[in-house]
């Protein structure tokens, strides 16, 4: 991670699919040949699944939805249309790669990991996120990232997907 | 806009905060309760079958009338939300020493409730308690109707419907029949509700005259007495429990006779579709309304309606819990 360009202060975001290749890059030489990759719905669930293809190995998919581990419950209630959870494999003793499309407050990763373990005990939880925009809240840290991006706080880093075209958009923010 | 508003279970935002009953509900407020369900259904899968969402939450299960099993279902959901519950048998308790119904309400209240799950052989007791809480400026706790009387019983009829989206995907090229006791059923009526606000073209409804209400054309549905007829062609078949307290009265010569005209049997299964489902509320009087054969058959869903029901009560909580 120590070797990833920070970008300039702007709105310009990198491409998507560019930034994939790079983290896929940067995971190859790194990543268990039986990692299970676990992606956090709904951006981390697609990068999850490209990433499955790209790094060698033998790889289960999971995908997860940690509506029900936010801790912005009691401010904001529960979000319409949480996905069921589905992790196909045995969690216990397993090597987990959590994916996520932005790393931001740490937030979303700390609840992904409370619901990994009400599956069961992994042997050991990795992260890999295509861009950290910093703002952490929490103390989390990502294994593997593929770039790294200044942003404002009013803006949100949204991932699209287009076909399979993975592409980044940028959205205004009321509460920041 | 301002019918949604109007509506006690809705807040100032068209949000379900109550429970009360499935009548005048929007689609989108039944849809969304439903979407919510199915990743709770997974839940049970896992090792550990909580999560924390009502952490801290304390649901006060408040029944007046005895129903053990709608009890458990509200218990069970409310613990894998790590809620704290607490069950109190009022029917044995301080309403024998005279409190009334809002004093209870506002003694729990004192204690930190978040949601009453309410039972009570009145129809429109949770009403008055959620329009109590809603005046006093308690709009954070929350009630669920559980069963109230003739009247309602809408978590019953969410689950059924939501088991009927399970296995059939869609409602707007159903044909439901339901059959029975629907004079007294309160799982019927919200049933009813649910399937023609979410667009089911045909509802029908089975039953001898003395067991079905006097203008039950009025909710939209097509009536038969003659259960055979009934049953051509359906989607689904909702099969009501007959109370043994019909039996005894005036309204059913015996449960032999009513077995005869109106129990489910393999032979008469046969003139519904092939890939009918058979629902059943339970719990069951086989050999009454249900024939064995029927009820542990390939076509029932009765277990599963179970199932579904936990997963149901529990995006109800959540849901207004959070609202």
């Amino acid at each position: 991670m120590s070797q990833t360009p920070l970008m300039p202060q702007s709105t310009q975001v990198p491409d998507a699919e560019a930034t994939l290749t790079a983290l896929a890059e940067r995971m190859r030489p790194a990543v268990a040949f039986d990692a299970a990759f676990v992606g956090i719905y709904s951006g981390g669930a697609w990068i999850a699944d490209r990433l499955a293809q790209m790094i060698p190995g033998e790889h289960p998919v999971g995908h997860i939805d940690v509506s029900f581990y936010r801790d912005d419950y009691a401010r904001t209630g529960l979000k319409a249309g949480a996905k069921r959870s589905q992790l196909p494999f045995d969690v216990d003793g397993a090597t987990i790669i959590l994916v996520d499309d932005v790393l931001y407050t740490g937030r979303s990763v700390r609840a992904a990991i409370n619901e990994l373990f009400d599956y069961g005990r992994p042997a050991r939880v990795e992260l890999a996120v295509l861009v950290d925009r910093g703002g952490r809240e929490l103390p989390v840290e990502a294994t593997y990232c593929g770039a790294r991006l200044a942003v404002a706080r009013n803006l949100s880093i949204v991932l699209a997907k287009d076909g399979e075209h993975l592409r980044f958009g940028v959205e205004n923010v009321a509460d920041g | 806009m301002a019918d949604l508003v109007r509506n006690p279970q809705l807040n100032a935002n068209g949000e379900l905060t109550h429970l009360l009953t499935l009548e005048g509900l929007p689609a989108p407020v039944i849809t969304n309760i439903l979407d919510t369900a199915t990743p709770f259904v997974g839940i049970a899968e896992r090792e550990v079958k909580k999560i924390p969402l009502l952490r801290g939450k304390a649901v006060f299960n408040l029944f007046f009338e005895n129903s053990t099993r709608t009890r458990t279902t509200f218990e069970i959901a409310a613990k894998r939300l790590s809620a704290d519950v607490i069950n109190l048998n009022i029917g044995v308790s301080s309403a024998s020493k005279g409190e009334t119904l809002l004093d209870t309400v506002d003694n729990l209240v004192a204690m930190d409730a978040d949601i009453f799950v309410v039972r009570h052989a009145q129809s429109g007791a949770p009403h008055l308690i959620a329009a109590h809480l809603n005046a006093h400026g308690r709009s954070h706790v929350h009630v669920v109707n559980a069963g109230d009387g003739r009247h309602s019983h809408p978590t019953q009829g969410l689950l059924d419907l939501y088991t009927i989206r399970h296995y059939k995907k869609e409602f707007h090229n159903l044909t439901v029949a339901i059959v029975g006791d629907v004079l007294h059923s309160r799982v019927a009526r919200s049933l009813i509700h649910g399937l023609t606000t979410l667009g089911t073209p045909e509802v029908r409804v089975i039953g001898p005259k003395t067991l079905l209400p006097g203008k039950v054309e009025a909710l939209g549905v097509r009536v038969f007495h003659d259960m055979r007829e009934g049953l051509k062609g359906c989607d689904v078949i909702v099969m009501l429990r007959l109370q043994s307290e019909r039996m005894n009265g005036a309204l059913l010569p015996s449960a032999g006779e009513y077995f005869k005209h109106y129990g489910l049997t393999p032979d008469k299964l046969a003139l519904a579709k092939p890939d009918v489902i058979v629902m059943h509320p339970g719990p069951m009087n086989r050999g009454v309304e249900i024939d064995s054969a029927v009820a542990d058959g390939d076509r029932a869903v009765i277990l599963p309606q179970v199932t579904f029901g936990i997963a149901v009560r529990m995006a109800v909580m959540s849901i207004i819990a959070g609202n």
